[in-house]
């Protein structure tokens, strides 16, 4: 039997304020353990949670990058349950008055298509458990150790319609939704340290006109890879389970990274098990349309309206998405280039290919304070279009140029890279290796048309790799009477 | 209006052991509490908005500032905890339902 996978995410994304969603402790949690702690986020009683309002400003201007509508009146709700990392026993959350409702992220690439998403709300994280013995796995642990420095810190969950329908447009959407995140500056929106997460609540049914099957969330996965492989291997469970006469269990389940499968954990709470109430503490939120215009004129260019753009200059698609997933600083570089009057598609290779290689080798992190501008580059790549420059001398002009030894000009004449274009000298280059090689020249001038590279090698060898390689190459066949 | 409610689930997800007397006596004024709830709710309410808070309050913020003075220190904090080890809370392992 065939089936069809329906697939929803929920995506948690910490933001980057300075201090928690309820206090003005740190929200770095890379801090010592339980250092960044107060009575609110260890949850001792009497304290008094007072939201962070640049928290709202940013679940907002997500909801509208996202097309959501923001509510105007949304409510803190605290969601009821019993973890050790959870110190208050309850999640300030949100439950039926979300900040965003109804908005959706196009996915383009391999996998194009729509996914709407349902809200997104503002909530807190949790204090982080490390699982001691037992190989640190959480099911044969001895104990557990908690550090509550994260506990607090601002919690925006992005949770989607079941539109998505397969592993791989399930990456497609983690990923488009990452570089939205990063472009609005909300989030370091890193999956590695845990400052974004996704899961996955996966489900099979017959066809596309059958009702939903029943669900099973998949957690623990540390990358786009990971995620992709869990959600395959969880629909190819779910329908060998069914084809196998089985049913499927509502439950929560691991993702093994290692083992390649997806593991049964609880059996999977039902949203009145939480009992949702609104919490007493915290007075609603109103958001009047000033509010939303404000953020709104805060808006950055979003990710596909910069793809669209740079396609719109001429650069192939894929090279406009490596160019618009770049940092600030090499998009600056190349948009500057391109200003200065550089061709995009050149300006986007170097940008990507030789400057990215270049600041590697300088062990440089990114292009921050970098004597390399936009005009620098532009005025580099000119000089490679005019022969001026070979592509191999431009690499090592731009080495020097990130090292702060001047304009493109400057370097090339210092490092003495200049390309000779003038025909004069390089006659007599060619007279000299013509003279050099007798037997090679006579053969060549008898038609031996593949002995003019060789002629260009040693014409560049006796000038040390200065020569225009083409202008060479005319005056050889001219002497050859070709 | 007679209301059902599994006073013995919702014990569980509180984490309270009750007897059979206690569960007998709570469930019997859950179910009153519920029967006037359902009363109220058999109201017409179109029209009027949830009071989810009972006075006319909202916006209240702080803004993103860290404030070190509310920061406790770590060796009071820990001191309290029935179990630590070195800079962490120590805690039993998280069971899988009970």
């Amino acid at each position: 039997m065939s089936w069809e996978a329906v697939i929803g995410l929920e995506t948690h994304v910490e933001l980057s304020t300075r201090s928690k969603m309820f206090c003005g402790c740190p929200a770095r949690f890379d801090a010592p353990p339980n250092t960044n702690v107060c009575p609110v986020c260890l949850g001792l009683p009497g304290a008094l949670p007072v939201p962070n309002r640049e928290a709202i400003n940013r679940i907002i201007r997500i909801g509208l990058a996202l097309n959501c509508s923001v509510t105007g009146r949304s409510v803190f709700h605290r969601k009821n349950y019993f973890y050790a990392d959870l110190p208050k026993n309850y999640q300030i959350s949100q439950f039926d008055l979300p900040v965003c409702v109804d908005g959706y992220l196009d996915v383009g690439g391999d996998h194009p298509g729509r996914v709407g998403i349902e809200r997104v709300h503002q909530e807190e994280d949790t204090g982080k458990s490390t699982h001691m013995g037992g190989d640190g796995r959480i099911s044969a642990a001895e104990y557990s150790l908690l550090d509550f420095n994260r506990s607090g810190v601002p919690l925006v969950e992005i949770v989607t319609r079941p539109d998505i329908r397969s592993a791989a447009q399930a990456r497609a959407y983690a990923q488009e939704l990452r570089l939205l995140v990063e472009a609005l500056g909300v989030s370091d929106a890193r999956l590695e340290e845990g400052s974004i997460r996704f899961d996955a609540n996966v489900s099979v049914r017959p066809g596309p006109e059958a009702p939903l099957g029943t669900k099973v969330e998949i957690k623990n996965m540390n990358s786009f890879r990971s995620l992709e492989r869990a959600v395959a291997f969880e629909i190819g469970r779910q329908t060998a389970c069914l084809d196998g006469g089985e049913r499927i269990v509502m439950e929560t389940r691991h993702w093994d990274e290692e083992a390649g499968v997806t593991r049964g954990g609880r059996t999977k709470e039902g949203s009145s098990d939480y009992r949702y109430f609104p919490d007493p503490d915290l007075v609603p939120l109103e958001l009047d349309q000033d509010w939303k215009d404000e953020m709104a004129a805060l808006l950055p260019e979003l990710p596909a309206r910069r793809r669209s753009r740079y396609e719109g200059m001429g650069i192939d698609p894929a090279q406009a998405a490596t160019l618009a997933g770049a940092d600030v600083h090499l998009r600056g570089l190349f948009e500057g280039a391109v200003e200065a009057g550089a061709r995009p598609q050149q300006a986007g290779n170097w940008v990507s290919g030789e400057v990215v290689a270049a600041l590697r080798s300088s062990g440089r992190e990114s292009l921050a304070d970098s004597p390399l501008s936009g005009p620098n580059l532009a005025r580099l790549l000119a000089m490679v279009e005019d022969s001026t420059l070979s592509g191999l001398a431009a690499r090592e002009v731009l080495a020097g140029v990130l090292a702060g030894e001047g304009t493109p000009e400057e370097v090339a004449s210092a490092r003495d890279l200049l390309q000779i274009s003038d025909a004069g000298v390089l006659e007599a280059a060619v007279e000299e290796v013509t003279a050099d090689h007798t037997e090679e020249f006579a053969r060549l001038c008898s038609g031996e048309q593949k002995l003019i590279g060789f002629f260009v090698g040693q014409v560049m060898r006796r000038t040390r790799g200065k020569a225009d390689p083409k202008l060479a190459g005319r005056l050889i066949r001219e002497r050859a009477g070709l | 209006m007679p209301i059902d409610i599994d006073i013995a689930h919702v014990a569980r997800l509180a984490r309270l052991r009750l007897s059979e007397e206690d569960l007998e006596a709570y469930g019997r004024q859950c179910r009153d509490l519920l029967e006037h709830v359902a009363r109220i709710q058999a109201l017409d309410t179109e029209g009027v908005a949830p009071t989810s808070h009972p006075f006319p309050m909202t916006n209240r913020f702080r803004e993103d500032l860290v404030t070190p003075d509310s920061v406790l220190d770590r060796g009071e904090v820990l001191a309290q905890a029935p179990s630590t080890e070195r800079e962490f809370f120590r805690v039993p392992p998280a069971l899988e339902d009970d």
